[in-house]
């Protein structure tokens, strides 16, 4: 089990690697580390949206009001429409994967739209992080869904509707063999 | 073809600390041919000119003593800054990722300065003062801990080696004759690294016994984030580090605190950690999906696949360098994040014939290992390569081995054999096989 040496450190501290040692439970030092998080706090930093809709928020979005914003924010990297830009390509390639040269983008490889929420909120636009609220970031995804045909021109999503979709490559990936005993989503 | 009878015998004598260094020292004046692409390592000018020893120049009183030790004038180590595969020396605005020289460093530590270098948003700059880290989802307690709590929890130090897994990605199609090692595999480094056991956290919050997976978030702008599967080797190898190489982590490579998972995929290990949330299900972030995901030749796409398989390359000599006809120390690194190398052999005929080389020791799992093996050779156009095999057993596979079970779009965890062509003007160059 637990059989890493360790170091230095002071009397104290000593017993209580000891206690875990002996006990491998957390009572015995869960008091002396850290604090308790609040609800509050962890909900502002909680930000992971998985494919069964944990962590997905309320709100809603129109690819018309993303396709306005993506004009706004994101267009200068990723180019009009979400092709030709100076970073990553973000629409077509569907089919191409079992060519010579496969073309991954979130229309021919993403296997979740969760996935596309969480990264867009978390990660974009590039210099701004984390400043796109709920609703546009739905609106956001709309659009670049819609530019990839996986949803209609005039789409609204939201939780419901986004949990719904079924990406073009949902059924394309295996999981390592070496992982695979452990447990998926469905 | 060569014929293997007329290579120098195996290693007779056993190989002192001073026959290193004289090898050493004949190899770096052999060496000053080398003009490479990239940074060139060895600068000896003085000693290749030093012909009797009257010419030596006289001692002289030395500079003051100082607060940091800096290289010697004459020593010149870079990394290199790349964009995308085929994309080096670009801007470092432009560079995703930095690759350490491995054809310049000796023994198998890398310095802290040139450890290979991934991010995806940029290095922050961190207050550890200011810093947290959350603790939460399916566990009894939801922790929030400072840098001076992990700093006060009992330690482990770690040697191992972390690779991104998109190493070696230049050779999937084609090989470029004008890349050295450090362009093809310098996403490889070792060091020692020290932090608090992942187990010891796990255990403070009383992770649920349902809880497989934990997701591993950095407070970098892109809050890159990683679902680990918890298997009891993860559970008992991992590390919440918070120093490398025995210094506080540079901020490059995770200041002031980040995930250290030994055998795996250089990405899983997120620097800049602040939180760590425990689930029963991967959590299906971009980097596990979009990135860091294989294209078979069928278009389907392998996922999670997270180890570092068994590697090794000869970093000397090695691309664009230029040898002559005479003794050589082939000189190499080998790695297995299934655990230790138990035996790295070389081929100076293309692979027709091999032999063991000589392991330098300690051979610490899942770090790497250096490897080295006397060569005579003859001044004939040949190929030089090696293979490696680990303690579980597996070989490094054949390029044609490689491709045949993973096609040439995977991108990731290309760990085929490297071979190096020597022309007959003693050039060493990439090349397929
Ligand atoms: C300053 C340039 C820049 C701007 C502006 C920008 N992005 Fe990005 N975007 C990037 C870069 C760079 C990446 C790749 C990052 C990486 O690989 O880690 C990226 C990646 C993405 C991806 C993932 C692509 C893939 O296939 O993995 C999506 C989706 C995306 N951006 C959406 C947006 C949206 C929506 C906006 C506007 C709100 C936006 N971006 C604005 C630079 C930018």
């Amino acid at each position: 089990m637990r059989k890493e040496p360790f170091a230095m450190f002071s009397r104290n501290r000593c017993l209580i690697a000891l206690a875990w040692l002996a006990l491998a439970t957390s009572a015995a030092v869960a008091h002396d580390f850290g604090r308790t998080a609040t609800a509050e706090e962890i909900r502002l930093w909680d930000i992971d949206v998985r494919p069964d809709g944990a962590g997905l928020p309320q709100g809603s979005g129109t690819v018309a009001r993303g396709r306005q914003l993506f004009n706004m924010t994101c267009f200068a990297c990723h180019g009009e429409n979400g092709v030709g830009g100076i970073r990553d390509r973000l629409v077509g390639g569907i089919g191409s994967l079992a060519s010579e040269n496969p073309v991954r983008t979130v229309g021919s490889y993403w296997p979740y739209a969760t996935t596309l929420f969480d990264y867009i909120r978390r990660a974009m636009p590039y210099f701004a992080p984390g400043s796109l609220s709920d609703d546009d970031t739905y609106a956001l995804s709309a659009y670049i869904l819609a530019l990839n045909g996986i949803v209609a021109a005039d789409a609204q999503l939201d939780r419901t509707s986004l949990l719904k979709l079924k990406m073009p490559n949902r059924d394309g990936f295996f999981t390592d063999p070496e992982f695979a005993a452990l447990k998926w989503p469905q | 073809m060569k014929n293997p009878d007329r290579i120098g015998p195996p290693p007779q004598r056993d190989v002192q600390p001073s026959d290193q260094s004289d090898a050493g020292r004949a190899s770096r004046r052999v060496f000053l041919a080398s003009a490479g692409a990239g940074v060139v390592g060895l600068v000896a000018a003085g000693v290749a000119s030093a012909e009797s020893l009257a010419d030596v120049p006289p001692r002289q009183l030395g500079a003051p003593l100082s607060a940091r030790s800096e290289r010697s004038e004459f020593v010149q180590l870079g990394r290199i800054p790349e964009s995308t595969p085929g994309k080096r020396n670009v801007d470092p605005m432009d560079a995703i990722n930095s690759k350490t020289p491995l054809q310049d460093l000796y023994g198998v530590i890398t310095p802290s300065d040139l450890h290979y270098e991934r991010s995806h948003s940029g290095i922050p700059s961190l207050d550890p003062a200011l810093h947290r880290i959350l603790l939460h989802g399916m566990s009894h307690k939801q922790l929030v801990l400072t840098v001076d709590d992990l700093k006060s929890m009992p330690s482990v130090s770690r040697i191992a080696f972390l690779e991104c897994s998109g190493n070696g990605w230049e050779n999937w199609k084609h090989a470029d004759p004008g890349l050295t090692a450090q362009d093809l595999y310098g996403m490889v480094s070792t060091h020692e690294w020290t932090g608090v056991p992942l187990s010891y956290l796990v255990s403070l919050v009383g992770k649920s016994a349902d809880s497989t997976w934990m997701l591993a978030e950095g407070g970098d702008a892109s809050g890159m984030a990683r679902s680990i599967p918890l298997t009891d080797e993860i559970l008992s190898e991992a590390i919440v580090a918070y120093a490398q190489n025995g210094e506080p982590l540079r901020p490059a490579h995770g200041y002031p605190v980040r995930l250290l998972i030994p055998g795996f995929e250089g990405n899983m290990s997120v620097k800049w950690l602040r939180r760590l949330k425990f689930g029963d299900k991967p959590f299906m972030t971009r980097w596990e999906t979009a990135r860091y995901t294989s294209v078979m030749p069928d278009g389907r796409a392998r996922q999670f696949h997270l180890r570092q398989d068994v590697n090794s390359l000869i970093t000397s000599p090695s691309g664009m360098m230029a040898i002559k006809p005479g003794y050589h120390r082939i000189s190499g690194l080998a790695w297995s994040g299934h655990g230790s190398i138990v035996k790295v052999e070389v081929s100076v005929d293309g692979g027709l014939h091999w032999r063991d080389a000589q392991l330098n020791t300690p051979v610490l799992p899942k770090a790497q290992a250096r490897f080295q093996a006397d060569w005579d050779w003859d001044g004939t156009p040949t190929k030089i390569v090696s293979r490696s095999t680990d303690e579980k057993g597996h070989v490094q596979p054949t390029r044609d081995a490689l491709i045949g079970a993973l096609g040439t779009n995977a991108v990731f965890h290309f760990n085929a054999q490297q071979t190096w062509s020597v022309d007959a003007q003693g050039a060493v160059r990439n090349v397929l096989a």
